[in-house]
């Protein structure tokens, strides 16, 4: 059977049996990062095509079907017009924090992909405070935004920056109770103890209505998160031409670009390793052979199969629903989400002490 | 009671959004609301609606005869002088002299399609075509007549 767990174990034996232990694990970084920004970059290039083809299909188009087969290579195509396009910076700009900007919003990227577990036994970095690395990590990518408006020199920009500012910090808030929710349930913040909690049975079927309502909060708090509509105040096209990468052309804007697309795949990968069992297969009860069948389909494919559920759902939200006002939006955080995920943490507490969870 | 109130607002919220989402969730999984057609190449088979206003023409019959009297009413109504009526008169058999057109000039270019004309004409002798591929070269060619060469106007239409 295809698993991601024996080809690393045979590339580590073989390393590390041609060379001596430093050299080896100098070269498993080395290889470590190539796969990283690889799959960053086929991630970029598959989730803007989907990105574009779930939009024209909700909105009764046909979406990009000129270049390759079913325009296949739309986005490929674009990606190579942005390489050749002249990066602008503007006159009055601070010029070290513009071209900063992008490679710190990315970088945030690269670092929350650390403790993701991608298939069995497949994950970078297995830190014991896995949850709490991710939700203080991703709030950094706040500060790439702000500095790209504010270095701009552009009202439009500054504003949008602002804005994804005061959305990201007050969004935090919410999607960490949601996580912390299913911290509560599993007791650890381990993300491979949070997978293997869930072997008989994933967090959102066994964790009743509280896990239920968590993962709703999730996705909602997360989808503000990631700047994405309707909570795409910090880039309103209509309004703001496009915030805080308004000035931001050729490969900066690209990256900026890549990173949220990143941001979205990272952010529904934790949601389907926390509310859907990461690489778990679906096991019902006592169906023993439908047990080994769901178990003969790969992890990974589980795990991918998941996290791009939950994109496709993000997607479909975007494309759905209508932009909220900033005064809304903040309506909704402090008086709906927040209250409703303190009292849902309150419950999830007293199922979790109770044991009421299955 | 606030409470009641705050947990219907968020019920009611939360029911409309899913409403909005089985819309569009409906339209994902049905390709066959789709509605973009691929204009060059479905060039053949597409289907313009029936009150696209493209250009005036002036349909003829079977026997060559169309309904236009002459009148001038479309060149009166049309804002900008699009249309402009040649006449001449006819002797008829008996005798009589009869006003008829000889040519119904229309010039494309200067056409904004307000369909002022086709609801001034008495007689119908002037609608709408669908086609909307003018472009051409030359210019002149977008001055055209709209009675065909040798055409004459339909008995019994005064």
């Amino acid at each position: 059977m295809f698993s991601l767990e024996g080809i690393t174990t045979s590339v580590q034996d073989w390393l590390f049996m041609k060379f001596n232990p430093t050299m080896a694990l100098a070269m498993e970084c080395v290889i470590v990062i190539l796969l990283s920004i690889s799959l960053f970059a086929i991630l970029g290039l598959v989730l803007v095509l989907m990105e574009r083809k779930v939009a024209a299909h909700i909105q009764i188009r046909l979406g990009p079907n000129r270049v390759g087969p079913g325009g296949m290579f739309q986005t490929v195509a674009d990606t190579l017009k942005l390489i050749m396009k002249e990066g602008l910076v503007p006159d009055m700009a601070d010029k070290f924090l513009f071209n900063l900007a992008p490679f710190v919003v990315m970088m945030v990227g690269m670092l929350l992909l650390a403790p993701i577990a991608f298939a069995k036994n497949f994950q970078i970095w297995d830190i014991n405070i896995g949850v709490l690395y991710i939700s203080s990590v991703s709030s950094l990518s706040v500060i790439g935004i702000l500095m790209a408006g504010w270095a701009s020199n552009n009202k439009y920009s500054l504003l949008g920056a602002m804005r994804s500012g005061a959305q990201i910090v007050s969004y935090e808030l919410s999607a960490g109770f949601a996580v912390l929710t299913i911290v509560v349930l599993t007791g650890s913040l381990q993300l491979s103890d949070i997978i293997k909690a869930q072997e008989n049975g994933w967090w959102i079927f066994k964790g009743h209505i509280p896990a239920l309502i968590a993962f709703v909060l999730y996705i909602i708090a997360v989808t503000a998160e990631t700047n994405r509509a309707p909570f795409d105040l910090a880039e309103a096209e209509s309004e703001l031409t496009a915030g805080f990468h308004t000035e931001y052309s050729g490969m900066r804007f690209a990256l900026f670009f890549l990173a949220e697309y990143i941001n979205i795949f990272i952010v529904c990968a934790i949601g389907a390793t926390l509310f859907f069992g990461g690489w778990m297969p679906l096991h019902i009860g006592h169906w023993e052979s439908f047990n080994h069948i769901m178990d003969y389909i790969p992890s990974s494919v589980w795990f991918m199969g998941k996290t791009f559920f939950l994109i496709f759902l993000i997607m479909w939200f975007r494309w759905t629903f209508p932009r909220l006002r900033v005064d809304q939006l903040l309506n909704l955080e402090w008086k709906y989400l927040l209250p409703i995920s303190l009292f849902n943490l309150l419950l999830v507490a007293i199922i979790a002490i109770l044991g009421w969870h299955f | 009671m606030f409470l009641k109130e705050y947990l219907s607002d968020v019920a009611k919220g939360v029911s409309s959004l899913l409403k909005g989402m089985r819309k569009t969730g409906y339209y994902f999984t049905h390709p066959k609301e789709i509605i973009t057609e691929q204009y060059p190449d479905n060039r053949a088979t597409l289907l313009m609606s029936e009150r696209f206003k493209g250009e005036v023409v002036m349909p003829h019959d079977a026997n060559n005869e169309h309904a236009c009297t002459g009148c001038t009413a479309c060149e009166l109504a049309c804002p900008n002088g699009t249309i402009k009526v040649v006449t001449k008169f006819e002797v008829s058999p008996e005798g009589k002299k009869k006003k008829a057109i000889d040519a119904l000039v229309y010039r494309l270019e200067l056409c904004t399609m307000c369909n002022l004309c086709i609801v001034a004409c008495p007689s119908d002798a002037i609608k709408m075509a669908p086609n909307f591929e003018h472009s051409v070269f030359d210019r002149t060619k977008l001055t055209k007549i709209l009675n065909k060469p040798g055409s004459k106007i339909r008995e019994g239409i005064e």
